[in-house]
């Protein structure tokens, strides 16, 4: 029987074992482990305790102060600066101040941090976005950061795989962002829990990288262990400008693709030739539905950005609906450009000053808005239309507001409306 | 390891937004977060909660962030144990790590009611409603997780390692 493409990579770094089989308990290296200023300072509090003078690899730990920075409050400014301090005191490579910073899904692959064949572990749930690179990468918690920062493995059960296949060529203004919330819809929250999620299909010929990261972004939305796709042309374009531009550490890389005979414990498929734009109610991203179905769902703020959807095409898509347009009075829109160099680059192409025009405003990266957290929060009984990837309850603010999930060209059209629309309704 | 206490039920997708919201990630100190434990999901849960309490939900409880502060929250409000019929992976493996004694049993879940009180053997898997002799048998770990769960949490099997591994040295270097 043949290996799945995430078998291959657990296998590649599995310790001590000849062969792998889902089910199994597996210790692994890991290439790269990753930490935010939420997670990190319980990660580094427990490395402390465990009284090492040093960590595993200064070069394959990345630490990202992205939640609630430029710090929101003085707590928030403590946990950020104890990630600082530890970069500092431990040399850690890859520690990025605000300036440089990032929404840290979007900052490591600009950066050539993660590369295909890997195997990382983040702090961080949406750390399964990496997959779109052929990396195995999934969502560890804070302690589990802090044993791979001292020993630099995991322990990991090997998972079983669904194989959903997408076939078709999107239509216009169809992106990543619908095809996945396409297949949370018919997976459910938990279809995939504990599995992984292997994005596959001749409609990823159509699909950019960004594309393929908000979708393997929301693998874990279906509770996947992990999302990935088998790397090609596309992903290969992407890494190689990557590793040309910011001449990482680690160059070399392994394109892998599952067996021909590898086993899935399920195999969906979807065509999206037809599918319309979908947007997923209150408050779970498995309440996808075409974005024709919601009828004057009033809308008071949007927001454009995060991990999922705050990458140059995204801003690239919102600037073109939002040009020489106005947003509705009474609505607010705010675009969060993921990482420093989405931002310069939407400066020089001029999304910006389009989105700024538009009566939008245009921040500072963080991931601020989409946890609430800070830079957006909803009061009790507003609705936000948000390109982010969660929808639950509390999830922007009050525990009586209301988010609807979709991609940006639906976000900003319906900042355009002032309540739920379609970019060609515009 | 042997619980008894109230049961407080949930429903299905319990999530670590509702857990612990984010408006409190600015610390990471245990009681500060308890005291907002479930918040989202119930606001008087804290008040109502008493020591060695135990959580009862549905499917893919834990379900969301990564934020280990929603198991540390649930263990420093003073819940004994967690029983649901599935758990969400990361909360899954963070309550593990962390030592907060989690259990999967859909057929107790179901039973279970607001109000009701159970018995638990974690370590055997078994749950008993107080008054009844019905055991509900919980999935048990395997022989890699007990090992971590035995030596109280992955940081302290880690520390255990670390002992090991300098008594290795010392060994060698008293041959020399």
């Amino acid at each position: 029987m043949g290996y799945t493409i995430t078998e291959k990579i657990l296998l590649a770094h599995a310790q001590g074992v000849k062969d792998i089989a889902p089910g199994r308990f597996i210790k692994a290296g890991v290439d790269l482990c990753l930490g935010n200023d939420i997670t990190s300072p319980i990660a580094i509090k427990e490395f402390r305790e465990l009284g090492r003078d040093k960590v595993f690899n200064q070069k394959r730990i990345v630490l990202v102060p992205d939640h609630f920075t430029p710090a929101k409050d003085m707590k928030s400014a403590n946990q950020a600066h104890m990630l600082k301090e530890f970069a500092g005191e431990f040399g850690i490579a890859n520690y990025f101040e605000v300036g440089e910073m990032g929404v840290e899904h979007a900052l490591i692959p600009e950066r050539g941090l993660v590369l295909p064949g890997d195997l990382m572990i983040g702090a961080d749930s949406h750390t399964c976005t990496h997959g779109a690179l052929g990396a195995f990468a999934t969502g560890v918690g804070s302690t589990d950061l802090a044993y791979a920062m001292a020993f630099g493995e995991c322990w990991l059960k090997v998972p079983e795989a669904i194989l959903v296949r997408f076939t078709g060529k999107p239509k216009k203004w169809v992106g990543g962002k619908d095809l996945i919330l396409h297949a949370i819809a018919d997976l459910g929250v938990s279809g995939a829990l504990y599995k992984t999620l292997e994005l596959a299909g001749d409609s990823m010929e159509y699909l950019s990288m960004d594309d393929r990261f908000s979708m393997c972004n929301m693998a874990i939305e279906a509770g996947a262990k992990n999302g990935i796709i088998a790397p090609d042309k596309t992903t290969e374009k992407y890494v190689k400008t990557v590793i040309r531009k910011y001449k990482p550490v680690r160059k070399s890389y392994k394109m892998l693709k599952s067996d021909k005979d590898a086993s899935y414990a399920e195999v969906r498929e979807y065509n999206v030739s037809k599918l319309e734009p979908v947007v997923a109610a209150p408050h779970l991203p498995s309440n996808g539905k075409p974005v024709s179905e919601f009828k004057n769902v009033k809308v008071d703020q949007v927001v454009i950005g995060s991990c999922t959807n705050g990458r140059i095409s995204d801003i690239r898509q919102a600037a073109h609906v939002l040009k020489n347009r106005k947003v509705h009075p009474g609505t607010r829109l705010i675009v969060t450009p993921a990482t420093q160099a989405i931002y310069k680059e939407a400066v020089r192409e001029g999304y910006a000053e389009t989105i700024i025009k538009s009566g939008g405003v245009f921040c500072t990266p963080s991931c601020g808005s989409c946890l609430g957290g800070h830079m957006g929060i909803l009061a009790e009984g507003e609705v936000a239309v948000a390109t982010t990837n969660r929808n639950f309850v509390g999830r922007m603010g009050h525990p009586k507001s209301f988010v609807y999930l979709s991609n940006p060209a639906v976000a900003a059209a319906s900042a355009v409306k002032g309540k739920i629309s379609h970019p060609s309704d515009l | 390891m042997k619980f008894k206490g109230k049961v407080h039920k949930f429903g299905d997708n319990i999530n670590t937004d509702e857990i612990i919201p984010a408006r409190y990630l600015n610390t990471s100190d245990p009681a500060e977060l308890a005291r907002h434990c479930m918040e989202d999901a119930d606001p008087k849960f804290v008040k109502k909660l008493e020591e060695g309490d135990i959580i009862v939900a549905g499917e893919n409880f834990g379900c969301g962030s990564s934020r280990e502060h929603a198991p540390i929250a649930i263990k420093a409000a003073g819940v004994s144990c967690v029983i649901a019929k599935s758990f969400a992976r990361i909360f899954y493996r963070n309550a593990i790590n962390i030592g907060l004694p989690i259990l999967t049993s859909p057929s107790a879940a179901e039973t279970l009611r607001e109000g009701d009180t159970a018995r638990v053997n974690a370590s055997k898997g078994e749950i008993v409603k107080s008054g009844r002799t019905k055991v509900y048998k919980s999935e048990v770990f395997p022989g890699f997780i007990r090992e971590i769960i035995k030596s109280g949490g992955l940081m302290e099997y880690a520390k255990s390692r670390e002992e090991k591994k300098s008594a290795v040295k010392v060994k060698k270097k008293m041959k020399k």
